[in-house]
């Protein structure tokens, strides 16, 4: 097919490279160096898809980032991405994309409707109809909103592609490779600072690429080539392009989003497909540019009308025409260089400008190209529904007010310029302050508040010399006081056409007896009545404004919108624009893909996975794992056909009959030393700690101030002054934080030094009445009587050459110890003790016997000590000092803590002896009670009683200690189920616990 | 994300430290009684000022010192950050 929209002779893309693509099907050719968008338009294609509210056709309004309409469906690889602009998107081989917003096609589309009925869809029509009722909301209203709205549909596929994260420092980021960011990028870098230049586009120069002026004698596009150039091999220079910075933090830190691989047919292997840099500038130079806005006026949403530079920058960039019969329509000088652009390529165009006359230098040129050029003259309204087929134009009068004869002339195209807007959503992002600048009906950065600054036309200057000027003199500056360098640059020559004053005209008015639509916002579809229907309703605060007809709500953030809507409400309020205020800036200027801000923490990379020393064996033998923090734990070693509960059972079954062994090294452990170590401990704990012999162990209770119970574990006095401190696994990194908190600005006269040493030792918990037994065989040359090593009691032993610490401790309520040797031998240790228990019936067991085996016993965990109980609650006051102070001793002593029916740990058992109860479950007097049924107490754990076999539940119950005995009702809402159970001691095995001391 | 130079070991983002809240609470002394009132003000009340806060960070990521940070809440700029130790204004 030929491409009837192509210019042979000017363009920047490569003609030597034909490339093949699909647009809803049908198959077209461009060219390397294409945009989706310019490439569409090449082949004449100016129907893309329908808007967001009405469903009107759709087409090409700019040729960048700023493009509200031109959003597509890609597909690429087997992958499929929404919400892809094609004003962005570099062509490739193979490229497939669909229109989006239309059903059932681009060109018949049923949503369109609301285009005709659109009286039922003015501002705040959302808020207004679909609040009531209000069980209409999830089955009617959502579902037909989500079926007419979005841009897309996001892939329902695990993403095969890579991202990655980058941290990057320098002293200069500049965010732009305009002719600002080029001339301080150069200027920073020859005097030796570190620079980072990030282009958005693929193709560096920013505006030089598509304007007329020369710098140096070259032409801009050849200048900015140049200095790229150079600045690419200079080793203190980092130049990337498809690289946009989208949000600007605090301390200076800017997010920049790298499209890596984008434009190609897909990613190479190792190739991120899209990289996310996290950058720390001392400066940053924000040299964003300007987004040209458009002139509202009747039916200006048609496909074919479009931004005069964009025009420009088709024919310039792309050698692409977006029309063979072009009306500009303008009210300041720029978009002649459009005029002149299309008249050069042999299309003659018509010039509206709505000034009454003007003789500038750009405007002599045009007229002396011969270029029809009518001021006073403005399009009133595009005709055409797919595509502009013609438009009304009229004279209109000195004070914009009135339209004279009417007049309708044939055009294929309205390229449109309401003069420019800076881009100065970085800078405001920044935090800085933003003024609105008169000359130029614009608002502009003002007072920083970070180290940026702001320059060229994103700055509101929008001369070349004065431009390049500022940024040279800036960039040095900024080297400077950073390098102490004092290279200065010489500042280019330029030639560039001096403009005459824009007119502050941006809307049409209506003529008498039409009702043309005229939109503001092209992507949300907001009109300007709209706008005055949200003010007649009592809208003011443009903030308010904007969230009721979600004008610049959409995608594209109101890019071109933003300035015309508030110059529609300060109009209407008789208000001067910097009155009425802009909206907040918000990162991300543009929108960025999930994949980029997760980059590579997916799936395995979400988290560490922390895996004991004996974690190989536990694999080799069937060990079924589960996630205990970061940590990877056996749950259940798995034999033949069991599930967890058999396992489980068994495994918890052997340890009360014979022996086990449980890898324990995730504990926590802290290693404590110093002369003041006993006296921290003692304020530490709620316990006494003073006289701890060496060679004992003790358990403790740890509060928060607040008298909440916020850890328990042993700990040993290893020698005078060196105790080994064990925490619970989730608390590790907690109690650490606390001790040092402590230590470092409560206690700092105490001399103690705290270090974590979980990983340093691993643990292997050997229990059951066999344990002393199977120990003596494993340490041959140690006393482990029990009066040599009598229950809480610690020794140093001799396991096979390897030293090993031995801890009488029990967790369990069995006769248990707990053997540590240094990580890099735990395998060591572990296989030894397989070995050696074989003689003994041992078995390992994994987490869930080992909560089966505590919760029987009654001993309380993090499913008890959840960080709303204190030591009361979980029958753990007998290990509260009435003597000594402590952390949190002054908050027991609240009223709360201290009435009669405070809740306390009790046991719980169904009536039927077979009902497992649900963890969770509330314990409840009446089941069928009036709701809301006041809640007694919550079970904490559940398990299978090996010892009694039937079901044997924890639970934190009110006025406990005097329930025991009651009958109660659990009740799951949850798992739908009501149990009726006994409450009963929490001790259910062993109540004496005479097994540990045996 | 704020960028917070720690006395031991230079500049480093924040993702390194945790907050710790306002420095300038002092913890009652052990042993001594005082009122209901007072170590509720302890334990829970806390001012949130607008404007400057010398307020405790940890570093956790890296030395592990407990240090004060002043901090302007509005602003997020920093104008002094001080070892556990140091003396403050
Ligand atoms: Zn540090």
């Amino acid at each position: 097919m030929r491409q009837n929209y192509r210019l042979d002779k000017i363009g920047l893309v490569n003609r030597e490279k034909k490339l093949s693509f699909k647009f809803n099907g049908k198959k077209y050719f461009g060219y390397e160096g294409d945009t989706l968008a310019s490439a569409l338009i090449a082949n004449g294609v100016h129907l893309v898809g329908r808007s967001f509210k009405y469903h009107r056709p759709r087409g090409f309004f700019g040729a960048g980032v700023d493009e509200p309409y031109a959003i597509v469906q890609l597909y690429r690889n087997g992958e499929t991405e929404p919400n892809v602009r094609a004003t962005e998107q570099e062509l490739f081989e193979g490229l497939e994309a669909k229109s989006v917003n239309c059903w059932p096609s681009v060109n018949f589309d049923i949503g369109a409707i609301n285009n005709f009925l659109n009286i039922f869809l003015p501002a705040g029509f959302y808020y207004k109809t679909f609040m009531w009722p209000r069980s209409f909301w999830y089955r009617i209203y959502e579902p037909f909103i989500r079926k007419a709205a979005g841009f897309g549909v996001a892939s329902k596929e695990h993403d095969k592609e890579r991202y990655e994260h980058k941290y990057e420092y320098c002293d200069l980021l500049i965010a732009g490779s305009g002719p600002s960011g080029l001339a301080s990028a150069y200027a920073a870098a020859k005097n030796g600072a570190r620079v980072i230049l990030a282009e958005d586009k693929p193709r560096f120069g920013g505006s030089l690429l598509t304007s007329d002026v020369s710098i140096n004698n070259q032409s801009g596009k050849e200048w900015a080539d140049n200095i790229i150039t150079e600045l690419k091999g200079m080793t203190n220079v980092t130049v990337k392009n498809r690289a946009q910075i989208f949000g600007y933090y605090d301390h200076n830190m800017l997010v920049m989003s790298e499209r890596v691989t984008d434009h190609l047919p897909k990613s190479e292997q190792f190739t991120p497909k899209q990289r996310l840099w996290y950058i720390r500038a001392k400066q940053v130079v924000i040299s964003s540019g300007s987004i040209e806005r458009p002139i509202v006026f009747g039916n200006n949403d048609t496909p074919g009308v479009v931004l005069a530079s964009a025009a420009k920058e088709y024919m310039k960039v792309y050698g692409v025409l977006v029309g063979k019969k072009p009306i500009v329509f303008t009210n300041n000088d720029s978009a002649y260089e459009t005029a002149i652009e299309f008249k050069k390529n042999n299309i003659n165009p018509i010039v509206l400008d709505s000034r009454q006359d003007s003789n500038s230098e750009i405007i002599k040129e045009a007229k002396s190209l011969g270029i029809d050029i009518k001021f006073s003259h403005v399009v009133v309204a595009a005709k055409g529904y797919k595509k502009v087929k013609s438009c009304d134009i009229a004279e209109i009068s000195e004070d914009k007010q009135n339209l004279n004869q009417i007049k309708n002339i044939e055009c294929d195209c309205i390229c449109v310029s309401g003069f420019w807007t800076p881009t100065i959503h970085l800078a405001s992002q920044s935090g800085g302050k933003t003024k609105f600048k008169e000359e130029i009906d614009a608002f502009v950065p003002d007072k920083s508040k970070q180290k940026e600054v702001t320059l060229g036309s994103a700055n509101g200057v929008f001369t070349l010399e004065e431009t390049l000027k500022t940024s040279f003199d800036k960039g040095f500056e900024l080297s400077k006081e950073i390098t102490n360098n004092n290279n200065s640059q010489q500042i280019p020559k330029v030639s560039e056409k001096k403009h005459s004053k824009h007119d502050k005209f941006w809307c049409v008015p209506l003529p008498k007896g039409k009702k043309y639509k005229r939109f503001l916002d092209f992507q949300n579809d907001v009109a300007v009545s709209d706008i005055e229907l949200a003010i007649r309703e009592g809208y003011r605060s443009i903030e308010h404004v904007k969230r009721y007809t979600t004008l610049g709500m959409a995608t594209d953030q109101g890019k071109t919108s933003n300035l015309n809507g508030l110059q529609l409400v300060s109009n209407i309020e008789n208000k001067v624009v910097p009155a009425v205020g802009h909206t907040t800036f918000r990162p991300p200027y543009t929108p960025i893909s999930i994949g980029a801000i997760v980059g590579r923490e997916i799936g395995k990379h979400s988290k560490p996975t922390r895996k004991s020393p004996m974690h190989n064996w536990h694999e080799k033998n069937n060990a079924v794992f589960v996630d205990a923090g970061v940590w990877l734990r056996p749950r259940y070693y798995k034999r033949g056909n069991e599930g967890l509960f058999e396992a489980s059972k068994r495994e918890a079954e052997n340890v009360r009959k014979n022996v086990g062994v449980c890898d324990v090294t995730t504990l926590g452990k802290i290693d404590i030393k110093g002369p003041d170590a006993a006296e921290f401990l003692n304020r530490v704990y709620t316990n006494a700690w003073l006289k701890l012999p060496v060679g004992k162990a003790r358990y403790g209770v740890m509060l928060r101030e607040d008298g909440i119970v916020m850890d328990d574990g042993t700990t040993t006095r290893i020698s005078e002054n060196h105790y080994h401190m064990t925490t619970t696994t989730a608390q590790a990194a907690n109690v650490l934080s606390h001790l040092e908190y402590y230590l470092q600005l409560v206690w700092p006269e105490l001399d103690v030094n705290v270090v974590s040493t979980t990983e340093q030792w691993a643990g292997a918990a050997i229990a059951g009445p066999k344990s002393r037994d199977l120990l003596q065989k494993l340490f041959p040359d140690t006393d482990v009587s029990n009066e040599g090593l009598p229950f809480m009691g610690f020794v140093e032993a001799n396991l096979f050459g390897v030293n090993a610490r031995i801890f009488r401790i029990s967790f369990s309520g069995e006769l248990a110890y707990e053997v540590n040797v240094e990580s890099d031998n735990g395998n060591f240790m572990w296989e030894k003790i397989i070995e050696i228990g074989k003689d003994f019936d041992l078995q390992p067991y994994g987490t869930e016997a080992l909560s089966t085996l505590r919760i029987e016993m009654g001993h309380v965990a993090g499913s008890e000590l959840d960080g709303r109980t204190i030591p009361y609650d979980t029958g753990l006051d007998g290990l509260v000092s009435k003597k000594k102070d402590f952390i949190g001793k002054r908050s027991l002593l609240k009223k709360a803590y201290n009435e009669k029916d405070r809740q306390r740990l009790v046991g719980v058992v169904p009536l039927d002896k077979k009902t497992s109860i649900p963890e969770g479950s509330h314990l409840v007097k009446d089941p069928k009670g009036k709701l809301p049924n006041p809640k007694l107490g919550h079970i904490s754990a559940s398990c299978w009683s090996v010892e009694h076999n039937n079901p044997f539940s924890l639970a934190i119950l009110k006025d406990g200690k005097n329930m025991i005995g009651s009958k109660l009702y659990a009740m799951s809402p949850l798992k739908n189920k009501t149990i009726a159970v006994e409450i009963v001691s929490s001790h259910y095995v062993d109540p004496k616990g005479e097994r540990v001391r045996s | 994300m704020l960028y917070i130079k720690c006395p031991h070991c230079g500049l480093r983002s924040q993702n390194e430290f945790a907050y710790g809240g306002d420095a300038s609470v002092k913890r009652p002394e052990l042993n001594k009684e005082i009122s209901d009132q007072e170590w509720d003000e302890f334990v829970y009340l806390r001012k949130s000022p607008r404007g400057k806060h010398l307020e405790l960070w940890h570093h956790v990521s890296g030395c592990r010192q407990w240090i004060k940070v002043l901090r302007d809440t509005s602003t997020h700029e920093i104008f002094n950050t001080y070892k556990s130790e140091e003396k403050v204004g």
